[in-house]
């Protein structure tokens, strides 16, 4: 497992009159090498549980164990920076952390934080700049002159660029164009295909059935549910409901043809597997 | 972040919240100029026991107002440097060269602490109990009389409330970059001052083109929304000094009297 949660539990202002418990007893596991993807209505706690995954924030009971790195609330600010070297973490609207002078430099500032060389950090740069495709004609340019598709993966790339082993994105998608969410999917597959392990916060389900292999569903502050895509939006209607979640657009469909007395044998998560079943109920 | 005292608001129901934000001002501005007149410790003793009743009164701990105390610590310990190092007077009590350290030095370091302490707390009270927009209509209020010499009064409190509402908006934003850049590996804590300094330029900036967005945005919005300046304006919440207040200020009358009181008692 890339990522452990033993029994964490979070509270903001922890021993003073004010503490507001955040996460209680949450025990999870993703998997290496594969995608997670979080889900839960606002408020569910999932940002504040990404936060521990690279030491943003620290449980204030139980661990977090993060490729053999153990976090818990007596983890040193000194120890962090190896375990921010192995977790690249792109927060919800990144390009408000576009600073420096042109994106190259910009690109450049996570790995020179780590250690690298400028000439390594440069190519790091260079190769991350590419994966995202932003044109080399901007590399020398402002960030604040590019246009806001154009910062979402400067800024991708600036988390991308020090070669972090583990992913997590705070909905990636969010603010996007049709083609940027697509680009974006395109990225979190070709990162797996990488051997990265990648942890996303979503609250579209078609964006989790097209990428995730394992869903992982928050509900004020615990966990839910963690299980495969097929399992999870094949349970019953209802639970959806409690959980203020919806299904991915083909099982919403599906939805529609039972009550219009079209029973499939599943609820499909995808559009094709959608036709597919609808043919053969058509065929048979 | 979270643990910035200065001006922060606490809702609550204590009889001071429920005074009329003008009556808070009003007080705190007698008492800090009142303090200006302290000279005894008789006199301190006296304003001091007026503001643990005044603190006992909000209902909120001690704990608050000490923490309110802390970022101003240094800023009191340079003074009290100053009046220790530049007190001339008698006896001279250490001399080493030309530093010269002498009993009246070290008393009004002691009254610099005290007074320093007391306007520092009285103020915390206004803020801890008063929301920040009260406290523009407050202003707006008592500068009323100056619409009078041209002074645009509405528009600078409408520009406090502004600046006052965007201050935990920027704490927010300040926290989120923050943690952006330290998970691309920014540290405060390591290297020496000149790295230090450097370290803060990738908060700065972002935060700096947040702000003004967010400045053109507002405009925007209130543009749109027909927002003309130097237009006459009414209010939501209207302001009307109750039973409580005039209380509140035979109490503060009766503070200033017995305090010069006091002063003439003791005078030296």
């Amino acid at each position: 497992m890339a990522i452990t949660f033993e029994k964490v539990n979070f509270s903001y202002g922890a021993g003073t009159s004010l503490a507001t418990s955040i996460l209680h007893d949450i025990t999870i596991e993703m998997p290496t090498g594969q995608i997670t993807a979080i889900v839960g209505q606002t408020g569910s706690g999932k940002s504040t549980l990404i936060q521990h995954i690279n030491g943003l924030l620290k449980p204030t009971s139980g661990r977090v164990i993060v490729d053999g790195f153990e976090l818990s609330h007596n983890t040193k600010e000194k120890q962090l920076i190896s375990l921010r070297q192995k977790v690249g973490m792109v927060f919800q609207f990144p390009e408000n952390q576009l600073f420096a002078n042109t994106v190259l430099e910009d690109v450049m500032y996570a790995p020179m934080n780590f250690g690298v060389s400028k000439q390594d950090a440069q190519l790091a740069a260079q190769q991350a700049l590419t994966r995202v495709n932003v044109n080399e004609a901007l590399w020398a340019k402002s960030p604040f002159e590019l246009s806001g598709g154009q910062m979402r993966r400067v800024a991708l790339a600036g988390t991308l660029a020090s070669n972090p082993s583990i992913v997590v994105m705070d909905e990636p998608a969010a603010g996007l164009d049709p083609k940027g969410q697509n680009d974006l999917l395109d990225l979190v597959r070709e990162l797996k295909e990488m051997g990265k392990t990648v942890v996303f916060i979503s609250h579209q389900m078609d964006h989790v059935v097209a990428v995730a292999d394992h869903v992982v569903v928050m509900h004020e502050g615990e966990i839910a549910a963690q299980e495969s895509p097929k399992l999870l939006f094949n349970r019953e209607l209802s639970w959806f409901n409690t959980m203020k979640l919806s299904l991915p657009k083909a099982g919403q469909f599906a939805e529609k043809l039972r009550m219009q007395g079209m029973l499939l044998p599943y609820r499909p998560l995808t559009l094709v597997e959608l036709s597919q079943l609808i043919n053969k109920e058509v065929q048979s | 972040m979270n643990n910035i005292m200065i001006g922060r608001f606490i809702p609550g129901d204590s009889w001071v919240h429920r005074l009329d934000p003008r009556t808070k001002m009003i007080a705190t501005f007698i008492y800090i100029l009142v303090m200006l007149w302290s000279n005894s410790w008789q006199t301190y003793a006296w304003s001091a026991a007026f503001l643990i009743l005044l603190i006992k009164l909000t209902q909120q701990p001690f704990s608050l107002y000490w923490s309110g105390l802390k970022p101003i610590f240094w800023l009191i310990l340079f003074t009290v440097f100053l009046q220790i190092l530049f007190t001339p007077g008698e006896p001279v009590l250490f001399k080493a060269g030309p530093i010269i350290v002498t009993l009246p030095g070290i008393i009004n370091a002691g009254y610099v602490i005290v007074r320093f302490v007391l306007i520092i707390l009285m103020s915390t009270i206004l803020t801890l109990t008063t929301p920040p927009t009260s406290i523009a209509n407050a202003l707006e209020s008592l500068l009323g009389p100056l619409k009078k010499l041209r002074v645009p009064v509405a528009e600078l409190a409408l520009m406090l409330s502004i600046a006052l509402r965007f201050v935990p908006l920027l704490m927010d934003e300040t926290q989120k970059i923050m943690n952006a850049q330290k998970s691309r590996g920014m540290s405060f804590s390591n290297g020496g001052p000149i790295k230090r300094a450097k370290a803060i330029i990738p908060l700065l900036i972002p935060l700096f083109v947040g702000a003004l967005q967010r400045a053109l945005d507002l405009a925007n919005a209130m543009e749109v929304r027909g927002f003309k300046d130097a237009t006459q304006r009414t209010k939501y919440r209207i302001l009307h000094y109750q039973q409580v207040d005039r209380i509140a200020f035979l109490g503060l009358g009766s503070f200033v009297a017995i305090f010069f009181v006091i002063k003439f008692i003791f005078h030296i």
